[in-house]
Parts: structure tokens; sequence; C-alpha cells
């Protein structure tokens, strides 16, 4: 709870916003949790060669990628040279040309996590990019996980919020509101806004006299991330996750940007081969007499 | 002629004394430019020659991805992953294979629907029917040992779920299951004998049977849309005035076709070789995990029309439990067009000159398969096992009640000669 | 549609063109077969270059255990300066002294063999049948030789070497031991399996 405590005045702040989604999203809570749209882009090298330098800080001290080889990434991102790799990406005293690994024994890992974590080489194949950006988005304050931490797109998932740092924390608004008199309220926002006032202050003013429960929902509607508690606003960190998830998506399938230039002048090949069968084909087929058009005859004969 | 005063060309001698020791000219004129194929062929015709042209793509991808592939649980997945990411156009190779497995049931299907269409398994050409119904079969077993192999989670647990059928055989089941796997749960053993029946055993049977299937063929003459046989009208030479040699008519004709059909395959191939999860199922990409099933296990495309029929049987029967049952329907559903050639009684071949309840028949059997195919691949919910359960019986009905409505419809008079085409 | 007869002239072009594009074509079809025989990235980075720390070398010693580039042992030997003076003296009893027929790059092709007078670097592999030489450091009579001046006695079949990887004349081997692709980082560090010349003066 300590955590929490700190910034009380959040919850005043997330307090409105439920009742302003709440009242027109209560009862669909309990679908999943909608996934953001989220366009990978493979020619844009900066969001990957961040997306690299966050993996390496924050992901890969758990989460290896195991079926690729640094020197390979860093070739395929732009050519990042050599010195630059083994000083800003290579922390685990592996060559330029060994594979991205953990350096995380996995008996330790056991022991912390309770299951080894997962080789994310593929994960981009396995869920999607869009699954990942959002699952990065989704960390929220939960005092009752290990890590004190749960996740809106993986519920119950067993490891720390370890991008914290940059996002800061995040909580779920409608905490400690569930029992909330919805009806009470919305009498009171109704007037407000007849009366013309609808300005931030005088939301929260509205909602002030309301005294709030502690209780958890299941399904809050939204998460918000508390101001000034990480290093970066909400926009840097949205751009982060994207990297991250843009960086794991060129991870999953190395092969794509090759395979589709190359499908390109290869189909584009059997299109002219493909003419100049057709021609011969028909130059062949001159001589075949043609037979007379199918008749389409009513039934006549009975059995 | 003494060879000395042979003043031919060098090709023209050389196949004269091949001639005198391998019958090469004759065989390519029997199978080839003196094989006398009806003109009258249309687009259908085209994907006994495609199975073919994926077959060979399958057997050389398959011998290459075997340089790179370790066949054992611990080396399976990450030898799979090395040849993608860092043998060179190792992907290219592994897509290709993969994309040749759904395109081999792709041609397939639609061959065989031909088949159904145009009566090509009535007499004489029962046999043929035969032979291409056991080669539908070893590929269905040849994809099954080859899907486990890349050791993916799906891979682990569709063999899983389709080895325990096995189990739902009465009272030998469970021997049987545990037989087959070689372990008491699916593991590194099953995965070697998996291997070694999909590189080697199935694939030499498969060539077998194509090279005995296509010299039956050549032996009857093949059937056209009209269902007539051309050798009943010959010129005085002895050649089908319907006839055309396959050679060079048909093989530039098939050569023009196979770009159309590897234009098609390419795009696949380089643009969407996961085929959005239905050609490479998205659990796949993690390692095969003996403790965690994926949330929704469906096989892939080209077995789901039976996946849905066997769960379509959701009650025991004769005391014997549900299970049971839904393995035999499944197995009925896939081996009953063994049995077409005999239940077919209709005076015509050819669906164009069958009666009108054929043809609907026809068209329902299309349709209950790709309902069933696609509630195959969604998990079961109430709506769709009674959607399943009455595609099933449509698709029974069509061989079952074969025999009574080919008899009793009217039929067209089928003409002397052959129509259309070209 | 063209109904006109078929021209004989028109077909053998089309014939002649159609071969043309296919068997191009197949051509490109074998490239990813072919490609997926070269070297993987997984042999190139265990092929990759290595580096040695020599600090530890003293002279007249081999460095210990071998160190391993693309799975051979590679020689790092310290002479000492009188072993430099005797190699730099002519020798008749070599068969090949100037290193013309052996195989070395060119900033080895000297009397030395190396790029330091006192450093040498060769692969430990008999030229002969690619036995492992063995190391014979000292100028002292040996039981295969004794007028022996120090160098590498392959036991497989008896060929010497020098200290510079010289074969000694009427002996199996035919050439050299052969010299790899290395340079000095600086005065402790060697790399072996690349000499891009980035580091050397």
């Amino acid at each position: 709870m300590s955590r929490l405590e700190r910034f009380k005045w959040s919850k005043n702040f997330g307090g409105f916003l439920v009742v302003m989604i709440g009242l027109s999203l209560w009862g669909a809570s309990d679908s999943e949790w909608e996934l953001e749209p989220m366009k990978p882009n493979l020619r844009d090298k900066d969001s990957l060669q961040r997306g690299l330098a966050l993996y390496v800080n924050f992901c890969l001290g758990c989460h290896s990628l195991q079926y690729r080889r640094y020197e390979r990434t860093a070739k395929d991102l732009g050519d990042i040279p050599k010195d630059l790799m083994l000083e800003n990406v290579i922390f685990t005293g592996q060559p330029i040309g060994g594979y991205m690994k953990s350096s995380m024994s996995k008996d330790d890992a056991k022991n912390w996590f309770g299951a080894a974590p997962p080789d994310l080489t593929m994960v981009t194949r396995v869920r999607s990019p869009k699954w990942v950006y959002n699952f990065l988005k989704a960390f929220y304050v939960d005092d009752s996980r290990p890590f004190g931490v749960n996740n809106k797109v993986f519920p119950n998932v067993g490891m720390p919020h370890v991008l914290l740092p940059l996002q800061g924390f995040a909580v779920e608004d409608c905490f400690g509101y569930e029992a909330v008199d919805l009806l009470e309220l919305e009498a009171i926002l109704r007037e407000k806004k007849l009366e013309g006032i609808l300005t931030r202050t005088d939301r929260e003013t509205a909602v002030a006299p309301i005294k709030p429960r502690e209780i958890r929902k299941p399904n809050c509607p939204e998460i918000t991330t508390i101001p000034e508690t990480g290093l970066y606003n909400v926009e840097q960190f949205d751009q982060a996750a994207y990297d991250l998830a843009n960086f794991l998506h060129y991870m999953g399938d190395p092969s794509r940007e090759i395979r589709t230039s190359m499908g390109g002048y290869v189909i584009g090949f059997l299109v002219i081969l493909a003419i100049f069968a057709y021609f011969l084909k028909r130059e062949y087929w001159k001589d075949v007499p043609k037979s007379p058009p199918r008749v389409r005859k009513e039934h006549t004969s009975e059995l | 002629m003494s060879e000395s005063l042979d003043n031919r060309g060098f090709v023209a001698r050389s196949m004269t004394w091949i001639n005198e020791r391998f019958p090469w000219t004759p065989t390519m004129e029997k199978h080839a430019s003196k094989y006398y194929a009806p003109k009258n062929f249309n687009v259908w015709y085209v994907f006994g020659v495609l199975a073919f042209v994926v077959l060979i793509i399958q057997l050389v991808t398959g011998l290459f991805l075997t340089m790179n592939y370790v066949p054992t649980a611990e080396g399976a997945f990450g030898s799979v992953e090395y040849a993608m990411h860092e043998v060179d156009l190792g992907w290219l190779i592994r897509y290709a294979h993969s994309t040749g497995a759904s395109a081999f049931f792709v041609v397939i299907y639609l061959h065989m629907f031909r088949g159904f269409a145009y009566g090509s398994y009535r007499k004489p050409r029962e046999l043929i029917w035969l032979i291409g119904m056991g080669i539908y079969l070893v590929l269905m077993a040849e994809g099954f040992f080859g899907y486990l192999l890349p050791w993916g989670n799906m891979s682990y647990w569709g063999a899983q779920v389709i080895v325990s059928l096995v189990g739902a055989v009465p009272i030998v089941g469970a021997d049987l299951a545990e037989w087959v796997r070689g372990d008491f749960v699916l593991s590194g053993i099953t995965l070697n004998r998996f291997f070694a029946l999909h590189v080697f055993a199935l694939p030499g049977v498969l060539v077998v049977l194509v090279f005995v299937h296509m010299v039956a063929l050549h032996h009857v003459g093949s059937n056209n849309p009209d269902g007539i046989e051309i050798k009943k009208k010959k010129d005085e030479k002895g050649v089908p005035l319907d006839g055309i040699p396959f050679h060079p008519y048909y093989t530039v004709h098939d050569f023009f076709v196979v770009i159309v059909f590897l234009i098609i395959f390419c795009a696949v191939m380089f643009f969407a070789p996961e085929m959005f999860g239905y050609f490479i199922e998205k659990p796949n990409f993690e390692i095969a995990n003996p403790i965690a099933t994926p949330e929704h296990i469906a096989p892939v495309w080209y077995y789901t029309p039976f996946y849905a029929m066997l769960r379509a049987v959701t009650f025991p029967l004769f005391g014997l439990d549900a299970k049971f049952w839904g393995l035999v329907v499944m197995a009925g559903a896939i081996l009953i067009p063994i049995a077409l050639p005999w239940l077919d009684k209709s005076p015509v071949k050819s669906i164009r000159y069958k009666g009108r309840i054929s043809k609907f028949m026809l068209g329902m059997l299309v349709i209950s398969f790709i309902v069933l195919g696609y509630l195959g691949t969604i998990p079961p919910s109430s709506f769709g096992t009674a959607t399943a359960q009455i595609a099933t019986l449509v698709y029974f009905s069509y061989f079952v009640l074969m025999p009574w409505y080919t008899l009793r419809e009217k039929t067209k008079p089928v003409p002397e000669r052959v129509t259309g085409g070209h | 549609m063209d109904e006109t007869k078929s021209s004989p002239v028109t077909r053998r072009y089309l014939l002649i063109a159609t071969s043309a594009v296919t068997t191009i074509g197949a051509a490109g079809a074998a490239v990813p077969f072919a490609r997926s025989w070269s070297p993987s990235e997984k042999a190139k980075a265990l092929g990759a270059p290595i580096e040695v720390d020599i600090t530890k070398l003293t002279p007249g010693e081999i460095f210990k255990p071998a160190p391993v580039w693309r799975g051979k042992g590679i020689i790092v030997v310290y002479r000492t300066p009188e072993a430099v003076e005797r190699l730099e003296a002519e020798n008749r009893s070599l068969a090949d002294p100037k290193s013309k027929r052996s195989v070395q790059p060119d900033y080895a092709k000297n009397l030395t063999r190396s790029i330091r007078p006192e450093i040498g670097v060769y692969l430990s592999q008999c030229t002969h049948l690619g036995c492992v030489p063995k190391y014979f450091g000292k100028a002292q009579p040996e039981q295969f030789d004794a007028r022996w001046q120090g160098g590498f006695f392959c036991p497989c079949h008896g060929s010497k070497f020098d200290l510079a990887g010289r074969v000694e004349k009427n002996l199996p081997a035919p050439t050299n031991l052969e010299v790899p692709v290395h340079q000095f980082e600086n005065d402790n560090i060697l790399h072996v399996g690349i000499d891009t010349e980035e580091f050397d003066e």
C-alpha cells in the first residue's frame, strides 16, 4: 500500500476519469484488454537500434535471443560498427559473433521467477508485435503480486516491470472506486454539465465529496501512469515500447526484408516466363482443331 | 547396317545405340509424343501435373532441410531456427517446404474434386483411383509425421492429440498408443521414428505410388470433362480422333500452367509464408512444452474437415464411448471415397450429363467439406458442434446415397465426340 | 483470337526464347540450394579471428595450450635472438628456404617467416598429411637428429621443420608450415585470422 500512499493525489485524478469512462464502459469491463494498434516499420533503423539498446539494457538480463548473433544484428540494423557494439550493446563479455544469450542460469531463473524466462527471439511470431507493444504498456501497480505489479495484457505475469524506471508507476484508474454509487455520480455530473461547467477542477470537485472505497476492481478499464515518477513521459515511453516491439518484430524473422524484395524479383521473372510460355502454347495449339462447343441440352433420356 | 557406314549425325547414332540397350524412344513415345490425351481438357485437368511439381519441390527442399536438421528433442527446434536464421537462404528452403506442404493438399483436393465431378474413378479407371487414394493416405501420414519435426509446441500437441486417438481403439488402444510413441509420453524417441518415416520411408512409397498411378493412367488413357472414351473413335492409323499427342501440346500447355502456379506459390512463400497462421501456426514458433498445451489446438488446415467430424461425435453408442466413434467416423470419412467406383451406378460418367440430384449432392459435398474445414480450425462450441454434425451427415450421404440417386435421376444424352475446351 | 495457320519460324523463335528464359530460371532456382551449403553464420562465427595475449610467452617457448582458430591449432613461437640469427643464416639443407612454394601472406615471406623476427605464427599442421608437429625448441641432439638446431618434428612420417616452420629437404612434407593471416594489435595482443593492417605500423 505504501507506494500508493505516496501518490494519493492520483486517486482523485483517477477518480473522475473512471467515472467518465466508467459510465460508458461499465459492464463491458469483462472483455479482454483492448489492444492498441501498432504497425511495425523495419525501415526505421533508428527505432530498431533504440529497440536493441533498450533490449540489451532491460530485457537481455533474463530473456535470451538465443538464435541470433550480435554480429548479424549489428549488420541488419544498419551496419553498427563493431566498437560501438562491444561498448554499448554486449555486456555479457561474449564475442561479437556470439549468440545474444542471457547470462542468467536456468536454475537461478527458476528460483527467482518460478519458471525460466522464455527466449524472445520469436515472441512476435508467437504473439504479435502489437501484443508486445501493448504488453509493455500494460503493467500496473498491484500489491497482491510477488513483484508488486500485474499486467493487463498478460494477467498474473511472473515478471517484474523492468521498464518501471522509464515508465514510472502506472495504476489502475478505478482502483478503489468500484463501489462508488454510480447513479449518484452520474446525477452530480449531469447537473454540472447542465450548468455548463466541465473544467477539470470542476470534475474533481464533483467527485471529491464521494468517499472512495478501497476495493480492487478485477477488470479495470484503464491504467494511468503517474506523471513524474519515471524518466520518460507518456509519449517517450510509448515510443520506447514501440521501439522494443519493432525490434522484436525484426528479430522474429530476419529474412523479412530480403524476402519481400527477392519475392518481387522472382515473381517479376516468372511473369515474363509465363508470357513466353503462353505465346508458345498458343502457337502450338493452332494445330489443334476446335471441338464443337458444349451443348447444354435439357434432360431427355429417362431411366 | 554396320556402325562405320552409319553417316547420320552423332545424336541420331547415340539414340540408336541407347535404344538397342534401353527402350528410351519407345518409352517417350508411349508416355509423351504418342500418348493421346483428349483435346478438351479444361482447367480442372492441371492439378495432376501440379501435384507432381509440388512433389519435386518437397523432395528437393526436404533433402536440403535434412542437411541442417537434428532429429532430437533437444536439437530439433534449434536446428530449424538455425536454418531459418543462420544458413544462407535457409529460410527460403524451409518456407518453400512449409508452403509446399499446404500447396500439396490444395492441388490434391482440387485434383480429387476433378475425379468426383467427371467420374474419373469409373471403369476402366478404378485402379487409378485406388492408387490415387493410396497416394492421398500416404500424403496425410507424411504431413502428419512432418508436422512433428520442427518440435514446436503445436507440433507437439497436435501429434499428442492424434496419437492419443489411437488410444480410442477398444482394448488394445492404450498399449497401441504407447507402442506408436515408443515412450509413455510423446518424446524424442517418437520424434526419431517420425523423422525416419517422414524423410525415408513415406517419400519412397509416395514416389513409387505416383509412378504406378501414371503407368496405370497411360495404360487406359485419360478421362475428360465429357466422360467419353476417346479410344472408341479412332482414325485409320489408330489415333483417337479427339486425342492430341501429350507432347508437344500438353507439355507446352502444362508448362504455362506450372509457371502460373509457381507465381502463386512464390507469392505465398515470399510474402505470407505463415499464411496468417494457417500454413505455420503461431504456437509453433515456441519450442515444444510437454506441460503447457497451446490455448487452442487445431490441426493444420488440410486435416480440419476430418478433425471437425471427429469432434462432431459427442455421444456413445453400443456401449462404446464417443471417442471411439469419433475415430471411426473420421477414418470412415477419409476412406469412404475408396468405394466410389462401386457406389456410382449412373449410366454417364461426367457431372455434365448427370442429373440434378448428383449436381446438388456434389455441391453439398463441397459445401460440407469447406464448412467442416472451417469448424475444425475454431474452438468447439455447441452451435459449431451441431453444424459439424449436420455437415458430417451431408458428407456421408453423398457417398452412401449415391447408388440410389445415380440410378434414379434423369441423365442427359452424352455426345459422340468431345465438346468444349481450348 | 488468331486463327491463322501456325508459323514454323515463330514457333522456333518462341521455343528458343522460352527455353533460354527457363534455363535462367532453373539456374536461379538452384541458387538457394547452392548457397545453403556455404559456411553458415554459425560456421563463420566459430571461424572468427582469435585474440592471443602473448605477454606470458617466454623466449624459446611456444604458446600452450595451442590457440585454436577454425578448428586448427596455431603455433605461436617466441624465438631467442640466437635462434633468429640461425634462421637468417643461409641453410642449404632446406627444401624451400625462401618460401617460394609455400603458403604464407606476403608479410611473412621472409627468412623468419614472420612479421616480428622473434614471434612466429604457424598452423600446427604438417604439410604432408596433416599431423600435428611436435615442438623441440632447443638446439641439442635429439633421437631423430643428432645435429638438431631446434624446430618441429612430425611424429607421423618424420618431417622436420626449423623454428620458422621451414621443412628440411628429402623428407615427406613438400612445403613449409602454413602461416595463417595474422597481425599484432600492440606488443602484447596478437590476432590470428585477420590482417586488416589496422594495427600494424
